[in-house]
């Protein structure tokens, strides 16, 4: 009986301690984005004595008001929102299209096929030369860079094959017999029966779409194809720049626009991401098996 | 040639099949095969004003001259210092993470803490970086928390400070990575075989004697795979981090390969030599890979990861 007790008790310390220290963690994770948000409520003179951590004196909405008046940001915005939705339809349905013959065992030259694949997982060209491509494609500068490169990777499609694997070939079968073609059974049977590995692929390829600054870095130089987050290290970098080197030289944004701007821009991520949350999991668990 | 006869009967009557293999195949050939043919302009010289054809071969020139570059050292030396602080402390906490939430009993809360660790996976550089400038500028968050905890009143801004600059680049890292990382580790506990831990609860083991001898195990293939990957990727940095966290102040100690690369190339048009610089980077990562592989082997008694 007592030894009972003391193995309870030891039992009841360990989860004490685990969950006071994943609990700290949680908070080391959550308390910085929460100052953040309510930074970008608080009024310049708030943040200018920088005196709080969870809520501010003063709120006030104009930092968000000057972010929607900019129309260079609303404008950003809406080229992200563009190339987010041309992106997951371009990359879904062009992954799905190659995946679909490359999951049947009987296609002649698979094997081959594969190898070519697996070789663009291991090798790359790297910047330099993937921006002289660009570069001879006519593509800079133009909003078809955000997409067409974008457009497939051989790994989302591993994932997508492994799935059209798993659907029994008697469907295939029996609408062969009635008649439909390759194509018909790709669009009518295959795709409706692979909504979440689809979904998985392309929340995945949104989070990138949404994320990713860098092609607008190297291979854009008119402001008016800029997407958000290009606009954000726009003004985050310039006023680093100006407010660490040249004191008397005029800040463009204040310190308020600028959290609000990040705050825009990391909205729809935050709010989409729990929704979706089993989709990236699943995703990235099958991902990790397979290496 | 009657076999070569039935192949191409084969392959004729799943034409539909073939047709669509080949928009991706072409996608392939074009945006990853031709940048890496074009890895042979490292051995070019090939600035703006020339073509890939009409370049001049020199050799090895392009090497010769990255070896006598201060820059391209200071480069590497801040590549290999960041990624040996990553590696000494940010590989650790994902796996001490997944067990800690491995070992949650209720439901809700593991879920809770899951959501909100893995959050920081899905912010963007750019945002974290601007998080960053605003959390340690003199009136921002670290100094505020520092000063409530009487820790220090001075208020420096932390990143202009050159000799902050890595622990800030490792420590940003860690916190935007760690809850993420834990999810290889959990999905292969989720497979150890239950009955485990009852044989081991009946022989009297405690948690933590558990967590030693069958989780720890359990998950020791993906830690080494984990550990190779990670040993592969020391010459590998963080372009997006070091272009939004670098500031004239800090550049001698933020400058990494990659950025060095993304200067040289595509800022100053140096073509040939910056591919050369990413093409060395790239052949020591693979030698690196392999020796990984082969030092976890021995590690393993010979069970290889790949």
């Amino acid at each position: 009986m007592k030894m009972k007790r003391k193995r309870l008790d030891d039992n009841l310390v360990f989860s004490l301690v685990n969950a006071g220290i994943l609990i700290l963690f949680t908070i080391i994770i959550a308390v910085p984005i929460w100052n953040v948000v309510v930074s970008s409520f608080a009024s310049s003179q708030s943040l200018a004595r920088g005196d709080f951590i969870f809520l501010p004196e003063e709120f006030t909405l104009n930092n968000y008001r000057t972010v929607f008046k900019d129309e260079s940001i609303l404008r950003a915005f809406f080229i992200s929102v563009l190339k987010t939705f041309v992106g997951i339809f371009a990359h879904v349905f062009f992954t799905a299209f190659f995946a679909y013959p490359l999951s049947k065992h009987y296609l002649k030259g698979r094997k081959v096929y594969s190898a070519i694949g697996i070789g663009t997982m291991f090798f790359s060209g790297g910047m330099v030369p993937t921006y002289l491509l660009i570069k001879n494609l006519g593509l800079l500068d133009s909003f078809w860079v955000y997409i067409i490169p974008t457009m497939f990777t051989y790994y989302a499609s591993i994932i997508l094959m492994n799935f059209f694997r798993d659907i029994p070939d008697s469907f295939e079968e029996s609408a062969m017999l009635d008649g439909a073609s390759h194509w018909q059974i790709f669009t009518r049977i295959y795709l409706p029966l692979s909504k979440p590995a689809l979904a998985t692929i392309a929340m995945w390829h949104a989070v990138y779409q949404w994320n990713d600054f860098f092609a607008a870095k190297l291979y854009i130089s008119d402001k008016k194809l800029y997407p958000l987050q290009m606009k954000l290290y726009e003004i985050i970098v310039e006023s680093q720049n100006i407010k660490d080197f040249s004191p008397g030289a005029v800040m463009t944004t204040t310190k308020g626009v600028q959290l609000a701007t990040i705050v825009v821009t990391a909205l729809p991520i935050v709010i989409i991401y729990p929704l979706f949350q089993r989709y990236f999991i699943s995703g990235a668990m099958k991902g990790g098996v397979k290496q | 040639m009657k076999k070569i006869k039935r192949h191409f009967k084969e392959f004729k009557s799943q034409a539909t099949l073939q047709l669509m293999v080949i928009p991706g195949l072409v996608f392939m050939f074009v945006f990853s095969y031709i940048p890496i043919y074009g890895l042979l302009i490292a051995f070019k010289r090939y600035t703006v004003l020339d073509t890939f054809s009409t370049a001049e071969w020199v050799g090895l020139d392009n090497f010769r001259i990255i070896l006598s570059d201060p820059i391209f050292w200071t480069s590497v030396r801040n590549t290999l210092g960041i990624s040996f602080i990553k590696l000494m402390i940010g590989f650790t906490v994902p796996i001490i993470l997944a067990i800690m939430i491995y070992e949650i009993a209720n439901g809700k809360f593991k879920k809770t803490v899951q959501t909100i660790t893995y959050l920081p996976h899905f912010l963007s550089w750019i945002i974290l970086g601007g998080m960053l400038i605003s959390w340690l500028s003199t009136n921002g968050l670290l100094n505020q928390i520092l000063s409530i905890l009487k820790i220090s009143y001075k208020r420096p801004n932390w990143l202009l400070d050159p000799n902050k600059y890595w622990m800030i680049a490792v420590l940003s890292d860690i916190w935007k990575s760690s809850g993420w990382g834990t999810i290889l580790y959990l999905a292969s506990m989720a497979r150890i075989d239950p009955s485990l831990y009852e044989a081991a609860r009946i022989d009297g083991a405690n948690r933590m004697k558990q967590i030693r001898y069958i989780t720890l195990p359990g998950i020791s293939r993906i830690i080494s795979l984990n550990f190779i990957l990670a040993i592969s990727g020391i010459l590998g940095s963080n372009l997006d981090q070091t272009l939004v966290l670098m500031n004239s102040q800090n550049r001698a100690k933020a400058e990494v390969i990659s950025s060095y690369v993304y200067k040289m190339g595509v800022v100053q048009g140096d073509f040939s030599y910056a591919t050369a610089v990413g093409l060395g980077t790239s052949v020591i990562s693979l030698i690196l890979l392999i020796f990984g592989n082969r030092l976890t082997k021995k590690l393993n008694d010979n069970e290889s990861v790949f």
